[in-house]
């Protein structure tokens, strides 16, 4: 019997782990080890955020799901890899530590075969004083990035909006709170579904909104721009994205790293050099993240995190590494196997592999500073991912160790993504985009690195029905409900 | 006459370079027969790109 642990059950782990447990049965045993209870389907907190969504309809508890499955769950969070194992132990084995309510602090050692580090984001709010501190969010900004800062940003938007009511001004402040942040997107559909509920309230000429963002242009999303078809032209993101801006009425600070925040103030640094503030009464500002705080210990026990993860903490995979110049970046350079580059029964699917550099094209300003989009992993392909790991995995256990792996690179991998402005089935409207790939690749399609067949765009109630159904069909498919294994990632 | 959402646009300011929608194309976002059509379209351009993806 084979034992395969996960380290994270979010969207990356939870299909590695539900795919592997249906492919293996009961001969082989599943472990997913996490720190949450419930499974949060990150991309309606939008909605919980302007009060559209309760917690509890973008959250269920993953104890059950898992014991339908045959799953073991374990309630804790990972904080050492022993590869090796140790002068003790024979097996390699992670070290982990409950977060369970009944057993909170208690350390152990789950020894494994297989190891899966889909652990996903650290929410490094301390990067940037004033915004958190380590992994906490402060207390001048609001997040959207878990299902708890959601029901928080909600509060604080509804003081705003009674603030507006009684008549006075409030200045809204959305975006992200660091040079180096991804997830442009979320943000981007924050702002709409904020404006969108403030025209509800009737209180929207009392409110000043603006978007403040590391991108160096305005749609750059952190995959350096698309271009997308619309009305038989290639339409860049830019133009895209300003046009819904300015058709709301929302003005835009791009290419800015916030390097401080305190009450009612954000401090920021432009491409340029120039020094700025900003003022605001109601901020949501997303935090850059980081790998998660696991350490890598090697049998004599010396520490071996430099050999397994790279220094932004993220896992170091199949991918092509140390290619600082922009130039010299190519499709072929991205992961496609996502095992470690260090062990061959360690892999690292969804945003906890390392990847090889950012999509958009890095830059600095004169002071040095990086204001650079980090890329984005997460949704469609780190669900695509998780499955193909999955699927290695399985090989590997059944059919050996020369078992050839299963690639998938984001290079040859589309995401679709939706942001949704409100959520009445006909007055809210979405932006549907579909890009691919991923991971432009300019050899294979010159000029704009994409297919733009494939790459498009549109606003329109359709893609707000997209938004629902993608909403109610993830939640059924992560349940494990009859028939999820036909929904795809 | 301006549409509203032109009225947004301020010379030489940060958005005189974008485009804003006609009162024609705002209506077709909401007509509901056309985003019918458009709902089944997006959706088998999707799948499409899931497809190549897997």
């Amino acid at each position: 019997m084979a034992k395969l642990v996960v380290l994270g059950g979010g969207v990356s782990g939870h299909t590695t782990a539900t795919f592997a447990a249906k492919w293996l049965g009961s001969e082989h045993e599943v472990i997913v080890v996490t720190p949450n209870s419930k499974w949060n389907w990150i991309p309606s907190n939008i909605w919980v955020g302007v009060g559209q969504m309760k917690k509890e309809e973008v959250t269920f508890d993953l104890a059950p799901v898992y014991k339908k499955a045959g799953i073991t769950f374990v309630q804790a969070k990972a904080t050492e890899i022993h590869p090796e194992g140790s002068e003790t132990v024979e097996k390699a084995f992670v070290t982990v530590e409950s977060t369970a309510p009944d057993s909170a602090g208690e350390v152990t050692i789950i020894e494994y075969d297989y190891l899966v580090n889909a652990t996903g984001p650290k929410l490094n709010f301390g990067a940037t004083e004033g915004l958190g501190i380590g992994s906490e969010l402060g207390e001048h900004t609001v997040s959207v990035c878990t299902a708890d800062h959601a029901v928080h940003a909600n509060d604080k938007l509804s003081e705003a909006i009674e603030k507006m009511r009684a008549g006075t001004r409030q200045r809204i402040l959305i975006g992200t709170g660091h040079g180096t942040c991804t997830c442009q997107g979320a943000a981007f559909e924050y702002i709409f579904n904020v404006e969108h509920e403030l025209n509800k309230a009737g209180v929207r000429d009392m409110a000043d909104i603006k978007w403040i963002s590391n991108e160096s242009f305005l749609g750059d999303f952190g995959m350096g721009g698309l271009h997308m078809k619309s009305m038989g032209f290639a339409v860049s993101s830019k133009i895209f994205a300003e046009s819904l801006f300015t058709e709301r009425g929302v003005p835009w600070i791009v290419g800015a790293h916030v390097n401080k925040v305190e009450s009612g103030k954000v401090h920021y640094e432009l491409l340029d050099g120039e020094m700025g503030e900003e003022e605001f009464d109601f901020a949501m500002l997303i935090p850059p993240f980081t790998g998660v705080d696991l350490k890598a210990i090697a049998k004599d026990g010396s520490d071996i995190s430099d050999t397994m993860f790279a220094p932004n903490k993220f896992m170091k995979v199949d991918a092509v590494y140390g290619k600082t110049d922009y130039n010299d970046w190519k499709a072929s350079d991205w992961p496609s196997t996502y095992q470690s580059s260090a062990y061959d029964n360690i892999f690292a699917p969804g945003i906890a592999f390392a990847p090889p550099h950012p999509i958009s094209k890095p830059m600095k300003s004169p002071n040095g500073t990086v204001i650079t989009p980090a890329p984005p992993r997460t949704g469609m392909p780190a669900g695509i991912i998780g499955k193909a790991v999955a699927h290695s995995v399985c090989d590997l256990i059944t059919k050996g160790k020369d078992a050839p792996l299963h690639k998938i690179s984001m290079a040859d991998m589309g995401a679709a993504c939706v942001a949704s402005t409100g959520k009445g089935i006909f007055n809210g409207t979405a932006a549907a985009m579909t890009v691919y790939p991923v991971i432009p690749d300019f050899e294979k399609y010159p000029g704009t690195g994409r297919d733009t067949e494939y790459t498009f765009g549109e606003i329109g109630l359709a893609g707000h029905w997209i938004k629902h159904i993608l909403h109610h069909m993830f939640i059924y498919k992560a349940k494990l409900k009859p028939g999820w294994t036909l929904i795809p990632e | 006459m301006a549409l509203k959402d032109e009225k947004h646009i301020q010379a030489y300011s940060q958005n005189f370079g974008t485009m804003t929608p006609g009162s024609f194309q705002k209506w077709l976002r909401t007509c509901v027969i056309f985003q019918f059509i458009r709902f089944l379209v997006i959706n088998i351009k999707m799948l499409i790109v899931v497809g190549k993806s897997h």
